[in-house]
């Protein structure tokens, strides 16, 4: 029965926590009840990236692009535009001109993206295996097992300039090398998704909307190394994309596509998942093989790399999601037109979870060597508000800020770590002029010190100083001296903490130390914060001349502590204040100034 | 093998291939500070002090887990290095309690020596001491987590060496703590004792429960008759103490500084060792001659290993030499043969044991057995720790007094006593009589070289003149549950059994690296105080226990007979499962 119109709903964690199976269910009982049910096809796909705008449906041919949709609105999608043709317009997505899109490729958003990992997201149901081979799914499992070597996949890896893209960038040809190359008798295959840093939901995605594209991957690199068996780590936290890796494990394994003699090759591969519990650490790949192994999750020293001595002292090969999604389009597509993406040392394309202070916060794929300007302001809208840039932080808690001086950089491995930052899994948050840089430096050194294992002393110990120090600047108490000692600790910690976590948990405070060193100077020794934004260091009061005495903050003040007659200015005390803002956000008369 | 050429500073070395820099930088005579590295674990890379630099690299790396790279230069210390490892030692500091003073350690503390040598006057750092209870649930170890500075030797001790899994790290971040899982007390844990633990520590924060007070108090109480014992294993470690190499044998000397603290006799555990052989040779003899009994035997002198066997091997009581420890033989003999002798009220008797065991002082409780003459047949037992703790009080240079004997009835040893002391050495000292038992006559070569050595299992075919007696030798706890499993697959299939006589010590070496021994014990220590022991042995002129004249005195005056029922009832013990968790 073929379908003249197709209605894809994003069904990824992210809208569905707006109710995007509440509209996918309405819209197919709409459907049925306008007697559409033969002509249109209601797809739930994976995430569309455009995630500010979410729910997203998205009708085919016509490329319609509705936005921001409630289940409440899937009568009129269907009775309107399914039925009569006529497309709901206020729904429609309009870019800045006020036009309703035309599809992806008349927002701006989608214009510099480029979607090699994303490629099936928003488009294919992700739990229907027959819309992945019908994109060109599993061709390349085909061709690595019936006319490729082993040798000749990692030579196509090795052309094709693929870097890790959980966060070290080591080219992945050379991990496979070094694992095929491994004596051993087993030999194991870890697909890494124990996503963890703040903000960052890549591979939840692209697990979410693509589960194929890992295990076709995760096949083809077992064949490569020889290795039968693999396992896919994956965070508890991440219920939807577990549930849907199941669904393809079960629909590949009825096919013959994962199991014993696939496709008839004689080759065996199987796959498991292994869920974590959510500590940040078992990311980190000695720990993820001491989680799956059932011990506590603790680094362990390397070497010996897990590729000599990895799970159960066995060769290893431990991948990231992204990495793994490539693979199949660079084996179709062939590594040299994946090295024609990007730039010298970073070929093909880097996803990112594009949030904070952004317009169009969401997941984009762009080329290696887009600068940060284009992501920003080109795909991201720019800064919420109309407020200015302030910086970014990349590489999640470990990373560092970039400012708006080195907007213009393209972005890859290693631009970025050239400017103290680094590429890390991809998280990106931006911070407008309005945030306190002491106060976000705060929060990520709180999640590091709270993922701390607990190890190493360096780690351990260090990472809480450092927070302590943190925390006495947002109060107003902190001394300059406080500040060389961040900047031994931090060093100390560089050297001496046994991995990246320890490693890298200093960066943002060394980082924020070079490039916003005022804003120190004004929680030390003005103790100010400029951005008003740590709230010991505020002062609430009422401008006299301003104040009309109409009451409104003194109604609004939970405390209570405004007081003051009816039409006479009134007064905060200053003892009992708690600086929740309330006053500020309700005098329409200017009259609450912040200090 | 082959071998890696790098550089220690610019000092060529040549080591062999997978060697650490930590054990590449002593060949070029440099000493790279540590504080969780010990060289009975497997180095993992907690602490960060070892760091040292590859040349031209920019990142640090740690020397204790990181091996050597052909053609490398590695620098152990330049201005950057010892800086990092200053402040990684201030960090640590900044966390750990400055109570050196009252500290157990005081004096023995390798973080007290690491910051002697970086000089550590101040500690600029806020400091992050938690208050967290201690744990005195035991009669054995105490911790102390306040004092803990995670290098988590006892955690990798007690699940590799010993594969107890009593302590675990709990929590995370700077919240970790070691200690039972799910925060349950060390006595409510699988815990058996053995005291590696305390043994490993290289702070204060796992300590043997210190019991010297007990011992001063009975000595001052003038109507009681305190007779003491020493093991074999605290003769040739007790010196250690007392600036003497590992190994040097002091026994003469330990028995003055006993009589000079106070003690009124002074036994020799040596002689109960003899006894123990008697009763357990016999038994053998009666399961393996006259199939009176499960085999293989196994022995039950070591109260971790028994611990641990009523824990995780229960099924397998039945195979367990119900002959009790020579410490309790000593014991029970005090109160009735000795006491009686003597015209002493056994209640008047106050009996103390000197061992190389924190395990012991839970033993002397540990079943109703325990009080065969009637009360607690060994009052108080004591480590070697405790015992040069109170030589150092009194003041009395140890090394300087003039060697003497032990006591009569009960001071006279052979070789096979002392041996007991290391690993091998009963299965040895039990075939020694058990040969004598089968054949009437003594082995012409009383040296069991097979069951020697610090392998982790030895076994060996012992011919008793054409009958062969297969024997496994089994130490560190880890190593029991191969055997353990052949026995009992063997077992299950009806196979022929793999071994007729298994013994089985829970420290590694035996009990010469005991969890109450001088700190510091590693297997180069071991093999000093194991040579020791093996020289007491050979300069014996009895070799053998049946021979012991004061063994045969105790059979005909007292006993009869081994395994008659005087013997069992004061002898003897039974064993009961007992579960791994209490809660």
């Amino acid at each position: 029965m073929a379908c003249n119109q197709f209605c894809l709903v994003c069904g990824g964690t992210g809208c569905e926590s707006s109710r995007a199976d509440e509209i996918y269910r309405n819209l197919v009982r709409a459907c049925d009840a306008h007697g559409l049910g033969s002509q249109v096809q209601v797809v739930k796909t994976g995430c569309f990236g455009f995630c500010e705008k979410g729910p997203i449906v998205k009708i085919l041919p016509e490329q319609s692009f509705y936005v921001e949709v409630k289940p409440e609105d899937a009568e009129r999608i269907v009775a309107e535009h399914l039925l009569k043709g006529r497309p709901v317009k206020d729904l429609l997505y309009k870019g800045e001109s006020g036009a309703a899109a035309k599809g992806e490729a008349d927002i701006k958003f989608y214009q510099k993206q480029m979607r090699i990992v994303l490629r099936n997201c928003g488009i294919i149901n992700p739990e229907e295996i027959k819309e992945y081979i019908a994109r060109d799914g599993y061709v390349a499992l085909e061709k690595v097992l019936f006319t490729m070597t082993p040798e000749q996949v990692i030579e196509e890896l090795k052309v094709s300039g693929l870097r890790g893209r959980g966060g070290a960038g080591f080219p992945t040809w050379l991990k496979w090398t070094n694992t095929r190359k491994a004596p051993g008798d087993q030999k194991y295959v870890i697909c890494n998704a124990d996503e963890g840093d703040p903000g960052a939901y890549m591979d939840r995605s692209t697990l979410e909307g693509d589960p194929h594209s890992v295990l076709e991957a995760m096949t083809i690199a077992g064949f490569a190394q020889g290795a039968s068996k693999g396992f896919i780590y994956i965070r508890a936290e991440y219920p939807l994309a577990i549930e849907r890796l199941e669904v393809a494990m079960g629909q590949s394994r009825a096919l013959g596509l994962i199991g014993k003699n696939i496709l008839g090759s004689g080759f065996d591969f199987d796959i498991e998942i292994r869920l974590g519990a959510g500590a940040f650490i078992c990311g980190e790949e000695t720990a993820l093989m001491q989680s799956i192994e059932g011990k506590r999750g603790m680094p362990t020293p390397k070497p010996p790399f897990p590729s000599d001595s990895g799970l159960w002292g066995k060769p290893t090969s431990i991948n990231n999601v992204e990495t793994f999604a490539n693979i199949p389009v660079i084996i179709n597509k062939g590594g040299a037109w994946f090295a024609s993406i990007g730039t010298a040392t970073s070929k093909g394309t880097k996803v990112f979870a594009l949030t904070g202070a952004i317009n169009n916060s969401g997941l984009v794929e762009v080329p290696m060597g887009t600068t940060l300007r284009e992501i920003i302001f080109d795909i991201g809208g720019g800064i919420k508000g109309g407020l200015g840039f302030k910086a970014v932080q990349t590489g999640g808690p470990s990373g560092g800020v970039i400012t708006k001086e080195y907007l213009d950089t393209p972005i890859d491995y290693e631009s970025l770590t050239a400017l103290g930052s680094m590429m890390g899994s991809g998280g990106m948050i931006v911070m407008d002029d309005e945030d306190c840089i002491v106060d976000v430096v705060k929060f990520y050194l709180d999640f590091s010190v709270e993922e701390s294992c607990g190890k190493c002393a360096p780690c351990r110990i260090g990472g809480r100083k450092l927070l302590n120090i943190m925390n006495k600047f947002t109060k107003g108490t902190g001394t300059m001296e406080d500040i060389d000692t961040l900047k031994t600790i931090g060093k100390a910690m560089q050297r001496a903490s046994l991995c990246q976590l320890g490693m890298t948990t200093p960066n943002p405070v060394l980082s924020t130390l070079k490039y916003f060193p005022e804003e120190y100077l004004a929680h030390i020794k003005d103790r100010k914060c400029p951005a008003g934004k740590c709230k010991s260091l505020v002062t609430y009061r009422i401008d006299k001349a301003k104040c009309i005495g109409c009451t409104v903050c003194a109604r609004k003040c939970p405390v209570p502590c405004i007081k003051g007659e009816r039409k006479v200015p009134h007064e905060i005390d200053q003892a009992k204040c708690i600086k929740c803002g309330a006053c500020f956000e309700a005098c329409k008369f200017g009259a609450v100034v912040v200090e | 093998m082959k071998t890696i050429t790098c550089q220690i500073n610019g000092v060529p070395v040549t080591v062999p291939e997978g060697t650490t820099i930590l054990k590449a930088a002593l060949e070029a005579d440099v000493k790279i500070p540590t504080l969780c590295a010990h060289p009975d674990l497997k180095a993992w890379g907690a602490c960060g002090i070892c760091i040292v630099r590859p040349e031209k690299s920019p990142r640090m790396v740690r020397s204790c887990t990181t091996t050597v790279v052909e053609g490398m230069n590695y620098i152990t210390h330049d201005p950057d290095i010892v800086e990092t490892r200053r402040t990684v030692l201030e960090l640590i500091m900044s966390n750990h309690p400055n109570d050196c003073l009252r500290c157990a350690r005081n004096g023995c503390c390798e973080l007290q020596n690491i910051c002697a040598e970086f000089g550590i006057r101040e500690v600029p750092f806020e400091s992050g001491i938690r208050d967290l209870p201690e744990d005195n649930s035991t009669p054995s170890v105490q911790l102390h987590p306040a004092k803990c500075i995670s290098c988590g030797r006892c955690a990798l001790v007690c699940q590799q060496l010993q594969d107890v899994w009593a302590l675990e790290f709990l929590y995370r971040g700077d919240r970790t703590r070691i200690a039972p899982s799910g925060d349950a007390t060390l006595a409510e844990s699988p815990c058996i004792k053995c005291g590696q633990c305390s043994a490993h520590c290289p702070v204060g924060a796992i300590t043997e429960v210190d019991e010297t007070k007990k011992l001063w108090d009975a000595i001052r109480e003038k109507d009681k008759h305190v007779v003491v014992q020493i093991a074999p294993a605290v003769r040739v470690a007790l010196g250690e103490e007392f600036g003497l190499e590992p190994g040097t044998i002091i026994t003469g000397k330990i028995y003055a500084a006993l009589r000079r603290l106070g003690a009124d006799k002074v036994f020799d555990t040596n002689l109960s060792a003899d006894l123990t052989i008697m009763e357990e040779a016999s038994e053998f003899v009666e399961r393996f001659a006259r199939g009176k009994g499960e085999l293989p035997l196994i022995t039950s002198c070591c109260p971790s290993w028994v611990d641990y066997l009523e824990k995780y091997h229960d099924d397998m009581i039945p195979n367990f030499s119900t002959a009790k420890s020579p410490m309790m033989m000593m014991g029970a003999m005090v109160k009735t043969y000795y006491a009686k002798k003597a015209g002493i009220d056994p209640e008047k008797v106050f009996s103390v044991a000197i061992m190389p065991c924190t395990a012991k002082k839970y033993e002397i409780s540990r079943s109703e057995d325990m009080k065969s003459s009637g009360t607690l047949d060994v009052d108080l037992s004591i480590t070697t720790r405790e015992l040069a703790r109170m030589i150092k009080q009194a003041g009395i240079d140890i090394l300087r007094l003039k060697d003497e004997e032990a006591d009569s009835p009960l001071g006279v040893y052979t070789g096979a006593g002392v041996i007991f002391g290391a690993t091998g050495g009963v299965m040895e000292a039990a075939l020694r009589t058990a040969y004598n038992f089968v054949t009437g006559e003594n082995l012409g070569k009383v040296e069991l070289e097979e069951v020697r050595g610090m392998d982790g299992v030895k076994t060996a075919t012992i011919d008793i003149k054409g009958t062969k007696v297969r024997v496994a030798v089994a130490h560190g706890m880890a190593n029991v549950k191969d055997i353990m499993n052949r026995v009992r697959k063997a077992k299950k299939e009806g196979a022929e059994r793999p071994f007729d006589f298994i013994e089985v010590m829970a420290c590694r070496g035996g009990c010469v690296a005991g969890g109450g021994q001088p700190y510091g014990s590693t297997d180069e220590v071991r093999a000093k105080r194991i040579k020791g022991i093996y020289a007491d042995d050979g300069a014996q002129t009895i070799r053998c226990s049946h021979d012991n004249p004061a063994i045969k005195a105790i059979y005909s005056e007292f006993l009869g007979k081994p395994l008659s029922d005087k013997a069992h009832e004061l002898l003897h013990t039974h064993y009961v499962p007992r579960p791994l968790w209490i809660k």
